[in-house]
């Protein structure tokens, strides 16, 4: 069985973001980027999976500028099997991702697509979801917990009020979520293997996809700043401030 | 961030790798290892499982083949972490003692030590200096007597890194008493355990304290004549050819330092307010920092430059007294102001600057003391 995982390019977790002056977007010269983390999640998953036997093949896809083969390397580093960068300047936004996703699922047929739930980026929370939907397959979003089965697929979620565990026919679209698994680390003689597997380059009309944004930016800025709190004597004053004062309640 | 002219995206994934590492693996736990006064095996081991001891070996051994500039990084990113014993128990073991052995050793030596070395399961010293020998090698006055296939070494060795707890010593004694000069010092590979061979006490030091710092004595101690690393006679110029790798990584890891010190430093100052604004708004506070910056950032590429070239082997022998020099130096001037800057909370243990301070100092010193690598400079100019 193959794994599809797709991973993207996102400004390393540890930058502080900062807002461009022309307020155009933030800003990303000089910036220190890196693999999204729910992503690296989703690489050792893949690679746990090969390890146990059970994928044969991991294939990691990116989609986006041409820097993004830096985020591939590091999917093969960390023991990914070859790479595919989907390569465009447009800007992507989830829907256009997931049809290009869809276009290489339909061409590599895997029998599980991993990835991230969301990337720390945008927060969109959208593709996995998305791709499910473009590819008519069963989802599990939000998973702690993958187990494979024969064909099916023994998911651990985790939702709002605790943990659901669903069984889903493949392939499937799985998400991740940060208690799944801790990535490993890319050791140096795995860093220069990785230079060798191979990384296959196309692009959105390779595969017949329209990615024109359907969004338009108007303006990115600060949120803004928090204000000090307040300490409140009692639960008396405490409700009288958010209704008088907050007008929450 | 990519630094096209001297690294690649290979370098930049190894740094990411060693800055986590530290950062899940060292921060955590090194305040602890101060006291100790050594870093745990098990912790190096981890560095060993992922590749960060065998940069510079063939990939028979478990290596990755890399050269200077993969070294640097290891080195500058190490020296980060901001505490340099660390960083020097592994470097000594990596890049001043095991390239003896990798360097001089014969097939057969390497082959029996080389993947243990790499993996972290051996930790190895480097034995030269001695209580009346350190600029001056050609001085040593530990020798080793042929006697039946065997040599015999009587002497003392002094300030020797992971001198406590190493598996394997590279040690210089000489072979022809009789004569005196460099070619008749003669490099031995001396497991832990040999007969004679005691390590008579851990030395207490200022800085670098979870280092382990030792004082080896050996009386007739008998070794193997198969314990000789390269050939007999040789050893001067075996330690002063591979002290040129180990002065670049000892500049590289003193710029790692001195970068980590100013950013903490920077800060400090943005946060800590005086005369009712931060003491960055002082521009006798941050035209010193952004001349130190400038300072550091010539001492780094000079070292990136530097080992760029060594890379592509060119003869660079000044260059890397130059990096000894300039660097060792430049982080203790560094050290001095951020601790300045630092106020009174700098004098404290709680403040990393105040450790870091005591750690710098041996820069100036170990691998070659500035004034000694100035006449190599001298000499070249
Ligand atoms: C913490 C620590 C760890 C060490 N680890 C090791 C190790 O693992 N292995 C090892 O073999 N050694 C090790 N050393 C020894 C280190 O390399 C020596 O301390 C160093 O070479 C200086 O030698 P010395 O201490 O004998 O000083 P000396 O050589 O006595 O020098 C004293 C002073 O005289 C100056 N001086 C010397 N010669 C000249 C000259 N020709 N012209 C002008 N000035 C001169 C020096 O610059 C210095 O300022 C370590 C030392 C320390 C402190
Ligand atoms: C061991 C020790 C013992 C002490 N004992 C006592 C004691 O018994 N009683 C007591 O009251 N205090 C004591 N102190 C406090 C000591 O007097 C202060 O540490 C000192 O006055 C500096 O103040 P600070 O630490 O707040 O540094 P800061 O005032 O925060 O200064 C930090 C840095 O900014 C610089 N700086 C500050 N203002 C300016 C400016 N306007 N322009 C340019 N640079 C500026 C300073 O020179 C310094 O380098 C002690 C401190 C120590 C470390």
């Amino acid at each position: 069985m193959k794994v599809l995982v797709p991973i993207k390019r996102v400004i390393d977790a540890n930058v502080k973001v900062r807002v461009k002056a022309d307020e155009s977007g933030v800003e990303l010269t000089n910036v220190k980027m890196a693999m999204n983390p729910f992503c690296e999640i989703a690489v050792e998953e893949a690679v746990r999976l090969k390890e146990a036997g059970t994928a044969s093949e991991v294939i990691v896809v990116s989609a986006g500028i041409a820097q993004s083969q830096e985020t591939l390397r590091t999917g093969l580093a960390m023991g990914a099997d070859r790479a595919i960068l989907i390569q465009t300047d447009v800007p992507l936004e989830p829907l256009a991702v997931a049809k290009l996703l869809k276009a290489v699922a339909d061409k590599e047929e895997p029998g599980l697509l991993l990835l991230g739930k969301q990337a720390i980026d945008g927060d969109n929370n959208q593709t996995a979801q998305m791709i499910s939907a473009l590819l008519g397959w069963s989802q599990a979003t939000f998973a702690s917990k993958v187990a494979i089965d024969g064909d099916k697929l023994n998911v651990t979620r985790e939702v709002d009020g605790g943990l659901e565990n669903i069984n889903l026919n493949m392939p499937a679209v799985v998400s991740v979520d940060l208690r799944l698994n801790e990535p490993r680390y890319a050791s140096l003689p795995n860093i220069m293997k990785a230079k060798k597997k191979p990384l296959e380059s196309l692009t959105p009309e390779d595969l017949g996809v329209d990615v024109t944004p359907r969004v338009e930016t108007v303006k990115v800025c600060e949120p803004p700043a928090r204000k000090a709190g307040v300490k409140v004597a009692s639960v008396a004053e405490l409700v009288d401030k958010l209704k008088n004062e907050a007008k929450v309640i | 961030m990519p630094d096209g002219i001297y690294f690649t995206a290979e370098h930049e994934l190894l740094r990411d790798q060693i800055r986590r590492f530290i950062a899940e693996e060292v921060l955590p736990f090194a305040d602890a290892w101060e006291n100790d006064g050594m870093v745990p095996r098990a912790t190096l081991r981890k560095m060993g499982a992922i590749g960060l001891f065998g940069v510079r070996y063939p990939e028979a051994y478990g290596g990755s083949d890399m050269d200077t500039r993969a070294t640097v990084v290891l080195a500058e990113e190490l020296g980060r972490s901001t505490y340099s014993g660390f960083a020097i128990t592994a470097l000594v073991h990596t890049d001043m003692a095991s390239i003896h052995i990798f360097n001089a050793g014969s097939d057969k030596q390497r082959k029996r030590y080389m993947p243990g070395i790499i993996s972290g399961d051996l930790i190895t010293a480097v034995a030269v200096t001695e209580p009346d020998a350190g600029s001056d090698v050609k001085s040593i006055r530990t020798t080793a007597r042929f006697e039946e296939n065997n040599f015999v070494l009587n002497g003392a060795k002094m300030f020797i890194t992971n001198g406590v707890h190493a598996d394997l010593y590279c040690v210089a004694a000489k072979t022809l008493s009789q004569e005196e000069g460099s070619n008749n010092v003669t490099m031995f590979l001396i497991e832990k355990g040999a007969p004679g061979f005691t390590v008579s006490r851990a030395l207490d030091k200022h800085g670098w304290r979870c280092s382990d710092t030792a004082e080896l004595v050996f009386e007739d101690c008998v070794v193997p004549a198969d314990s000789v690393l390269g050939e007999v006679g040789q050893g001067f110029y075996a330690i002063m050819r591979n002290f040129q790798n180990e002065r670049i990584v000892l500049g590289a890891m003193a710029m790692g330092e001195a970068q980590a010190a100013l950013d903490l430093t920077l800060d400090y100052v943005r946060t800590r307010k005086a005369f009712g604004a931060p003491l960055w708004e002082k521009q006798a506070i941050r035209q010193r920092l952004a001349m130190l910056s400038a300072k550091v950032e010539a001492g780094r590429q000079l070292v990136y430059a530097t080992s760029v070239r060594d890379a592509a082997g060119e003869e660079v022998v000044k260059e890397v007294s130059m990096v000894k020099a300039y660097c060792g130096e430049l982080v203790n001037e560094v050290m001095y102001d951020c601790l300045q800057f630092h106020g009174g909370m700098g004098y404290m243990r709680e403040c990393p600057i105040e450790r870091m301070t005591r750690d710098a100092r041996i820069q100036a010193i170990g691998g070659g003391a500035t004034e000694v690598m100035l006449e190599e400079v001298a000499k070249r100019i």
